[in-house]
């Protein structure tokens, strides 16, 4: 939401640039700024991206005019600040979504998916952004096969320049698109069988686990019956019947939809996605600094721009030394003080950002109780960290956590050859994608006169493997469907027929406000993910990637026409009741 | 922005002479248009006098058979009055659901009028009661204030002081925002004194703020929604943009035309 900013500040005494930005990814940032536009080897430059007011995908990217305001601050010698006006980000942030596609499905006399055929155009905007050829391709087509076992799957997708916007990733990136497509199809098949939707998904869900999907992924954990199960029970899915008939006495058209979506977060091995030409590794990297006193700092390369990695991250420490949290700061977002980070994007700090900080608080750890067994005559193997204390477990010789931090520094009493200080810093590069998936539950209501369209109950029953902070994770996923629920009701960039952009302000863009929206039904389910030490999946998307097709296959439940596209806005809906009775008129 | 005069006159007389002596002036009441398009830099005026400190346009009065609302009165100030809600209670609606809570506390009866807005709500509220606004030079019936999008008869140096909306047996608004802007898309005010009826549609028209006489002489007839099923407006007198075509702002003007009788009171 905030537009992006930069103060640039070049110093001549030094030959060192400074650029405060608001960045998902400054390390990213740094590299790029220093190996490619070659404004200043990158020990001559600092980033730093507090505190960013929001990024959603569009704040991954290198953008000319953060490069602008370091080339004039060296020019003049003077800071230089630049800020976006709300229509400027309209037209210069990076766009989202954009594809025009054929799908075709098979099955089997028994409803079994046979095959699976998807040809897209991606809209990639007039210029090449930095995602902008992996998000329609390998974000995209390698989750085509859902949660479904498909044996066969031809996916075609063309990318094509046009007169737009750069378009890329945003928060989804490739996979709201992957399951718009699957779960639209096989509720327009559950449709045409006469079926339950629910019944032909689940006749065709991955059960077993590790599962090859014929598109690159293989699923490590899930357990989509269960999910499933959640969502129905919370959105008493058996008694909509009644609801509708309801509804329909009011005037009202009422509908259901359903999706079962899939992603792939914990982006990414780094061997992986170099195989598939990537210029970069995606692991992340941590640092433990624990301070003479006992405090803690958590160095991440992971970018907090509203996740609330600073409460999530300092858990991990507080939890496991059993330190007040407040001794615990978690720094991110200055390229001097983080050694280096590939940033926040793809649901990847969970899976792949704490896991380097659990590897670097196990290395401090085993440090800490070698000391303390050394200090209290133990075996390392009997010393146990509880509550803020050290101890010799089954005996009462103990020593505060504070005491052995301090014993690090003052190193008067270390085991012969350890060096002294408690720091300690990890890399960790993930071994699979990880896999959330989610059942979700739409339910509308339709005024059949004028289009417009009440969402009345929106449910999420979401696997997210292991979660730390539930809170905050439900806060992700109530973000996620407030995004995913404005593209498929509110959100549209529009240009006329010379490309130039109609929708350029507030006036005219939909943002999803609090009353376009119901309140939340949201649960979880943990199954963990076998690839990463925490167990988690990632959360930071699913919202926005599970609810478009549940939405649209309500509304086209309602309204009794399939033909629907996205933004469903009071016009479009109104044009497709008007289109489903002449064609009922001309039958 | 660029650069501006501000001036904060107490009397009207004042306000004149400010103008008078402007290269380019503007008088500024609320500034819920005037000021984003300033900021946008679509508008320049050399100076800006705001109205909204002079105390004879402020307030709210019953006179019996109407009520008098000055031009400096906000959005919020007609929402909440006691005078307006017993009254005329569809105008107190109408006005609670203009913009947003802050756009309610700065934007003011005048300033929306003068502005003419064609998809603002208070012009649908002025012709569909036939109120009259009374300017520092002469009175101005509701059929004759308003001139097309963003115009009116107003001459240059005029300042509205007040309107008086007249008292009716039954009336109602009812409107569908834009998703986006939350303007109207169709508002129909729609009011009745025994066969006297009147309709007015904002947001929808071409031309701005306009009665439907077919729908006037049917609910003269039968004051029911049943009596306007039949009847629509012409979809090529409409405004066709990102939100709507002509077709589907003339079905809202039907819709909100029932709708509006449905709720009469």
């Amino acid at each position: 939401m905030e537009p992006r900013s930069a103060v640039a500040t070049y110093n001549a005494a030094e030959d060192h640039y400074t650029l405060y930005t608001t960045s998902q990814n400054p390390h990213v940032a740094r590299l790029v700024l220093s190996a490619f536009y070659q404004v200043a080897p990158e020990h001559k430059l600092r980033v730093i991206a507090p505190d960013v007011g929001g990024g959603f995908g569009s704040k991954i990217y290198i953008y000319p005019e953060e490069i602008v305001c370091l080339w004039a601050s060296m020019k003049t010698k003077r800071s230089v600040k630049w800020t976006s006006s709300r229509t400027e980000a309209f037209l210069t942030d990076a766009h989202g979504r954009d594809h025009v596609t054929k799908a075709k499905m098979g099955f089997d006399a028994d409803h079994k998916i046979t095959a699976f055929k998807v040809d897209t155009l991606a809209n990639l905007g007039a210029y090449m952004s930095l995602f902008s050829s992996a998000t329609p391709t390998y974000l995209y087509a390698t989750l085509l096969s859902g949660q479904y076992n498909i044996a066969n799957i031809h996916g075609n997708v063309k990318a094509i320049y046009t007169n737009t916007t750069p378009v890329d990733a945003y928060r989804g990136a490739g996979r709201p698109e992957a399951s718009f497509l699957v779960e639209r199809i096989m509720e327009t098949a559950a449709r045409q069988f006469g079926m339950d939707p629910t019944d032909l998904r689940r006749l065709n869900f991955v059960k077993e686990f590790p599962h090859q999907t014929p598109v690159i992924m293989c699923y490590d954990a899930g357990d989509f019956d269960t999910i499933l199960d959640n969502a129905k029970k919370a959105a008493d899915w058996s008694s909509f019947p009644t609801r509708k008939a309801e509804a329909e006495a009011r005037g009202k058209l009422r509908g259901i939809g359903i999706s079962c979506y899939i992603e792939a977060c914990g982006i990414a091995p780094s061997e992986a996605v170099g195989s598939l030409g990537a210029g970069v590794g995606l692991w992340e990297s941590a640092e433990i600094r624990v301070n003479p006193v006992g405090t803690i700092e958590i160095l991440t390369g992971s970018h907090s721009h509203g996740q609330g990695h600073e409460t999530t991250f300092a858990q991990l420490a507080a939890d496991r030394f059993g330190v007040p949290i407040d001794n615990v700061q978690v720094v991110h977002g200055d390229t001097d003080k983080v050694q280096f980070g590939m940033g926040t994007y793809g649901s990847r700090s969970g899976a792949v950002g704490m896991s380097a900080i659990e590897k670097a608080l196990d290395k401090v750890e085993v440090k800490a109780k070698k000391i303390a067994a050394h200090q209290l005559e133990a075996s390392v193997d009997d010393i146990v960290i509880e509550n803020g204390e050290v101890k010799v477990t089954g005996t009462n010789l103990k020593l505060d956590w504070h005491e052995v931090c301090l014993g690090a520094y003052t190193a008067h009493n270390l085991p012969e050859g350890m060096e002294p200080g408690l720091k300690e810093g990890a890399f960790y590069d993930p071994s699979n994608f990880t896999f959330p998936a989610g059942a979700y539950i739409c339910e509308v209501e339709v005024d059949p006169r004028t289009g417009v369209t009440d969402i009345i109950q929106f449910v999420a029953a979401d696997d997210f493997g292991r979660v730390i902070n539930p809170m905050i994770v439900e806060g992700q996923v109530h973000g996620g469907l407030a995004q995913g629920i404005g593209q498929a009701l509110l959100e549209n960039a529009q240009y006329d027929p010379q490309g130039q952009l109609l929708s350029g302000s507030y006036m005219d863009y939909t943002m999803p406000r609090a009353d376009d929206l119901p309140d939340f039904k949201v649960s979880t389910n943990e199954t963990l993910s076998p690839s990463n030490p925490l167990g988690i999946k990632g959360c930071g998307e699913a919202g926005a990637i599970g609810s478009p097709p549940a939405v649209i296959n309500a509304i086209t439940d309602a309204i009794g026409n399939n033909d629907l596209s996205m933004p469903a806005t009071p016009l479009k809906v109104w044009q497709a009741l008007q289109a489903g009775a002449q064609s009922q008129a001309a039958e | 922005m660029y650069q501006t005069n501000y001036h904060r006159p107490t009397t009207i007389a004042d306000a004149i002479s400010l103008m008078s002596k402007a290269e380019d002036g503007k008088f500024l009441s609320g500034g819920q248009t005037l000021l984003p398009t300033m900021k946008q830099r679509l508008a320049s005026p050399s100076d800006v006098i705001d109205l909204t400190m002079i105390d004879e346009l402020k307030g709210i009065s019953d006179n019996g058979d109407s009520i008098t609302v000055g031009a400096a009165t906000t959005h919020a100030e007609v929402a909440a009055s006691d005078i307006v809600k017993v009254g005329i209670p569809a105008l107190a609606a109408l006005a609670g659901t203009i913009g947003d809570p802050q756009v309610r506390h700065m934007g003011t009866l005048g300033g929306s009028i003068a502005n003419n807005d064609p998809a603002a709500d208070y012009p649908a509220a002025i012709v569909g009661l036939n109120a009259s606004v009374s300017t520092n030079l002469r009175e101005i019936p509701a059929d004759e204030f308003f001139d097309g999008m963003f115009a009116t008869n107003l001459e240059d140096d005029e300042i509205i002081r007040f309107v008086r909306f007249p008292k009716v047996e039954k009336s109602a608004y009812a409107k569908q925002p834009n998703p986006a802007s939350r303007y109207a898309m169709a508002g129909v005010f729609i009011a009745m004194t025994g066969n006297n009826v009147r309709v007015a549609v904002t947001g929808a028209g071409n031309n701005g703020v306009f009665r439907v006489e077919a729908m006037e002489a049917a609910l003269a007839e039968d004051f029911s929604a049943a009596a306007i099923s039949n009847l629509s407006v012409d979809p090529d007198d409409m405004i066709e943009d990102l939100h709507g075509t002509g077709a589907y702002r003339a079905n809202l003007v039907s819709v909100m035309a029932e709708r509006a009788v449905q709720s009469a009171r």
